[in-house]
């Protein structure tokens, strides 16, 4: 059963990986480049799940999870942190921040995929 | 029209006028708001320095050495040089000591010797008591010129009755004025507020008299007013006596330099100077207008004295005037009343205010120093009266009229004889004995009491030998046989041509034999023994006096007292009130309720003897407070531990200062440096996290894409090879990465290698153009070169300058838009630089990111994703840019694009 996916990324490559991957699995995907577009995204598209990544130009990720949680209308969304930065503070401030997984890059791309069904089976 | 009753009731209005003044400023001290407070008053009170000697003399000395007169005013000019150093001490000491007079410094000095300062006081009476017959003289001879108005006609010598002598009445008037302000209270180290306004006031008047003279006849001279003076001039038998002043000079030297020395001794050294300078000073600070502002007093009573002398003899050619009256002849003769009765009250201002201030300082001398040690002696059999300070009181009442009375006697027998005419100098010389006690004592630790007693005694008697006997001979009551031939005939004893001694001055030739003889008495004695207990100690006091702001001589004294015993003595002397005033203050200070609660330790009979020293003296009082307290001896050795603890205590307390200024600066230092440590650590961090974050970043698309293709072996073909290409870039990138990771870490270090050579820059910009061509030409941008046509030499490395070139030209082709993209390269020489930009037509950077570009990882964005490039292009650009001392930065075109700029100096120089 296809669900929507939102991919926040500012690196193309990564993008394109994530892209492939969750189309894979017979996701629909949706990407933007930046913050504040990843913002503007989650509020047209509603995705399920949204791959976020920390270091972004405009708007960091830590900003747009806490815009996502403040907002009870996207309570639904399911969040997958993705960073480079993968130090152990970092990953608790976004669990603690309300994200519902959280993965250093370089990520396994197994792992990622399996992550992701789990959150989605959650949401059912 | 004038009288002798005008003139007395002019005499009696002026005095009664300093009378007021005195009164006035001795109540507004009463009242707490001193008028003599004041650093001017203090330089005009030190100015009764010129007396009616002065006054009168400075123009008869004139008419006979012509500028000769001057050394007496140049000596004080110079000693107020040495103000800062000696008259300070001086002042300190006295202070903090309670001194009351010359004698009782100079006691004080040498273990507070009663026998020592009996001494200063006879040298001091004997040597001063003429110079008061001067004042007198003067007072009276003005009087009586005056009198004869309009006549011009020397005084004879009088012998009249006492009762009708103007001086006998001068004297007595002066008595009371001194006795009323001299002596109101005993204690001799306050100061005497009346008095020191009264003088203050009599210098501006013989000053304004003085002057007043002198531009009437200088204007005269000069043929500006209508004195006739500028006729007189021209006469030529007068040519002859103006010789001197008409051709002035400093032969023979060696008696300028002897009066110069000794009327710089004579300003510090008089009793009336002593009082005035250190007694009566309110405040130490005064010193430093008095060190310009008398001497500048000195000149201007002395700018006059050439011309009246000049204007003197030019009138009275055959000597029908004495040169010392021309002050008030002059006027006389050019009948000018008003003028000769303004120089008449200047010239007694001057002996007046002589006569008053040392009569009080002399008084308070033989009081304390030749009276009261007699007494003592005397109540060790008899029972002394309960009132001590009135007696004391009484005494130096007595002691005023004493002195002036002998002053009168003197004058009245001496009168026209040369032992007084000549007094002024002699009296001079007679103080100058106190210099190596005094200044010696200030200034070396080792002189001790007999040193200074044998000083004092050989230089006082060489004195008499030299100059007042034969001063005597002179006027007639000696022989004069003894003066040329020596007594019993030897020749090599003669007083004036002491041991073959012969052609100089005999004030040049005293004044040589007797310090001579006194400074040797006083080094050879003093090198007998060592300094004891009590002449250490106070050698530290006076020695080290510039060293404390307050000098307080360690409390060295070991015994039993009893504290009631030293009130009732102290009682007796300065009366209960005062007495508990002082005591009450004293152990305030020391922090106990009431002066009953006081111990008897030596800081408590310290005090006690200070305190009765202001009134008493300080030998006197070492001897009374010895009556009353039973002190056991302190050896030299004891006195100088205590002493030497005193001082390392002072310079522990001083070392632990600097040492804790030095720590306070070290921690400052360390403090800054940790801040700048820590900013390092942190940018360091930054560093390091910045770099992982940039590193991950690659290595991410590297491992997602290679599991990608290693789990589906189905992919379609060009979806393969678009992966692959990912990775390969994805690598590159990585790769670079590392490079200029390392490359940036080795440059900062300072440890990379440059190869650096003479090179052109337009061959490193085609390099540059060849390595970065493919990538402009995909992205279809058109490239501009402008370049000279002569070689661009630089020093630099070449494959670093090219790694430069190559980031400004990737830098320009990311930015700059596709097909319509342009980028233009120009070199050009500037001065003794090659100026190198590189141009885009791109967005161009925000005025706020022209230096953030070069800061590491710090990257714009093109059209809202994020360029490709590691972020490091730039920093390493300015790092190698920088260490080839050159500069390179980025400027923004408005609306035209960026324009990235490097310049490098010319190499060699001069082409």
């Amino acid at each position: 059963m296809s669900k929507c996916i939102l991919i926040v990324d500012d690196e193309p490559n990564i993008v394109i990986s994530l892209e492939f991957l969750m189309m894979r699995e017979g996701h629909e995907v949706r990407v933007a480049r930046d913050g504040e577009a990843g913002l503007a995204a989650v509020r047209t598209h509603r995705p399920d799940l949204m791959v976020l990544d920390v270091m972004m130009p405009k708007l960091d990720g830590f900003a747009v999870l806490e815009a996502v949680r403040s907002d009870p209308e996207l309570s639904d969304t399911r969040v997958l942190m993705l960073t480079a930065k993968g130090r152990e503070a970092e990953l608790k401030k976004g669990l603690d921040m309300g994200a519902d997984a959280y993965m250093p890059k370089p990520f396994s791309t197994r792992e990622l995929v399996e992550k992701v069904k789990e959150l989605l089976a959650l949401t059912d | 029209m004038i009288s002798a009753p005008f003139i007395v009731g002019v005499s009696c209005l002026y005095l009664s006028l300093l009378f007021a003044i005195a009164y006035w400023a001795d109540r507004r001290a009463d009242r707490g708001r001193s008028v003599i407070a004041h650093p001017t008053v203090y330089a005009l009170s030190l100015a009764v320095y010129c007396t009616a000697w002065t006054f009168y003399g400075s123009v008869g000395r004139a008419t006979e050495n012509g500028i000769g007169f001057l050394p007496i005013y140049i000596g004080p000019t110079l000693m107020a040089l040495l103000w800062g150093s000696v008259m300070l001490k001086m002042v300190r000491v006295s202070k903090s000591e309670r001194i009351t007079s010359i004698a009782d410094f100079i006691a004080s000095r040498y273990g507070k010797s009663q026998a020592l300062a009996g001494l200063v006081t006879l040298i001091a009476v004997i040597g001063v008591v003429p110079y008061i017959s001067l004042q007198l003289k003067a007072v009276s001879w003005s009087f009586t010129i005056l009198h004869e108005y309009p006549l011009v006609r020397m005084p004879e010598q009088t012998s009249l009755p006492l009762w009708h002598d103007n001086a006998f009445v001068v004297t007595l008037l002066l008595a009371v004025f001194a006795v009323l302000f001299g002596t109101r209270q005993l204690d001799a180290s306050e100061r005497h507020e009346g008095m020191v306004a009264a003088i203050a006031f009599e210098s501006i008047v013989k000053l304004v008299a003085f002057l007043a003279v002198g531009l009437f006849v200088t204007l005269g001279l000069l043929g500006l007013g209508d004195t006739g003076l500028d006729r007189l001039t021209t006469h030529p038998d007068i040519a002859e006596t103006l010789g001197p002043l008409l051709a002035p000079s400093v032969s023979p030297f060696q008696d300028w330099f002897a009066i110069t020395l000794l009327a710089g001794l004579a300003i510090i050294l008089l009793p009336r100077q002593f009082q005035m300078g250190v007694v009566e000073i309110s405040d130490e600070s005064h010193l430093r207008r008095a060190i310009w502002l008398f001497p500048l007093y000195l000149l201007l009573i002395n700018l006059f004295v050439v011309p009246i002398a000049i204007a003197g003899l030019s009138l009275f050619p055959n000597g029908q005037a004495d040169a010392d009256t021309f002050m008030l002849t002059l006027p006389i003769a050019f009948q000018q009343p008003w003028l000769a009765l303004l120089v008449f009250i200047g010239g007694l201002s001057a002996a007046t205010g002589m006569v008053i201030v040392e009569s009080i300082a002399l008084s308070t001398m033989v009081s304390n120093d030749l009276v009261l040690p007699m007494l003592m002696r005397l109540w060790r059999r008899r029972t002394p009266p309960a009132d001590l300070g009135r007696l004391l009181l009484n005494v130096r009442r007595g002691a005023i009229m004493g002195i002036l009375l002998l002053g009168y006697l003197y004058y009245h027998f001496a009168g026209e004889a040369y032992a007084l005419v000549s007094i002024g100098l002699i009296s001079f010389v007679a103080v100058a004995q106190f210099a190596p006690a005094l200044i010696g004592g200030l200034y070396w630790r080792g002189g001790t009491r007999e040193g200074a007693l044998a000083g004092l005694s050989a230089g006082f008697l060489v004195w008499i030998y030299t100059l007042l006997l034969p001063s005597f001979a002179r006027s007639g009551w000696l022989p004069t046989a003894f003066m040329e031939s020596g007594p019993g005939g030897l020749d090599i004893l003669a007083p004036l041509a002491l041991f073959g001694l012969e052609g100089w001055n005999s004030i040049t030739h005293g004044l040589f034999w007797s310090l001579s003889a006194n400074i040797g008495a006083f080094l050879l004695v003093s090198s007998l023994r060592e300094p004891n207990a009590a002449e250490t100690r106070q050698a530290r006091l006076f020695v080290d006096a510039l060293r404390q702001r307050q000098p307080t001589s360690a409390p060295l004294w070991r015994g039993s007292a009893e504290v009631r015993k030293l009130t009732a003595m102290a009682e007796r002397f300065l009366g209960i009130k005062r007495t508990r005033e002082a005591f009450a203050r004293f152990a305030e200070g020391r922090g106990f309720e009431s002066s009953d609660a006081l111990p008897a330790d030596a800081e408590t009979v310290s005090f006690a003897e200070t305190l009765l020293s202001g009134a008493i003296g300080s030998s006197s009082a070492r001897v009374m407070v010895a009556s009353v307290t039973e002190e056991e001896t302190l050896g030299l050795a004891e006195v100088l531990d205590i002493l030497d603890e005193a001082s390392q205590i002072r310079a522990y307390s001083h070392e632990l200062e600097q040492k804790s200024q030095a720590l306070e600066e070290a921690t400052g230092e360390l403090r800054a440096a940790n801040l700048r440590l820590q900013e390092l650590d942190r940018m360091k961090d930054d560093f390091m996290s910045s770099v992982t974050h940039e590193l991950r970043t690659p290595l991410s698309s590297i491992r997602a894409f290679s599991e990608i293709l290693f789990d589906d072996p189905k992919i379609p073909l060009d979806r393969r090879r678009h992966f692959l290409g990912i990775l390969v870039s994805e690598t590159e990138r990585l790769s670079r990465l590392v490079n200029q990771v390392l490359d940036l870490a080795k440059i900062e270090s300072g440890h990379a290698d440059w190869k650096n050579e003479t090179l052109d820059l337009r061959e490193v910009v085609e390099q540059a153009v060849a390595a970065t061509q493919q990538l402009i030409a995909e992205r279809g941008i058109h490239l501009e070169r402008e370049v000279p046509s002569g070689p661009a030499l630089v020093w630099g490395d070449r494959d670093r300058l090219i790694q430069v070139m190559v980031n400004l030209l990737s830098n320009a082709a990311k930015f700059a838009p596709n097909v319509s993209g342009l980028i233009r390269i120009r070199l050009a020489a500037a001065e003794d630089l090659w100026h190198l930009c590189v141009a885009d037509n791109g967005p161009g950077i925000a005025e706020t990111d022209l230096e953030l570009v070069f800061e590491k990882f710090r990257q714009t964005q093109v059209g809202g994703s994020k360029p490709a490039g590691t972020g490091l292009g730039l920093p390493i650009s300015r790092q190698i840019v920088d260490h080839l001392g050159g500069r390179i930065w980025a400027e923004d075109r408005p609306g035209k694009g960026a324009n990235l700029c490097f310049e490098l100096p010319r190499y060699p120089a001069d082409t």
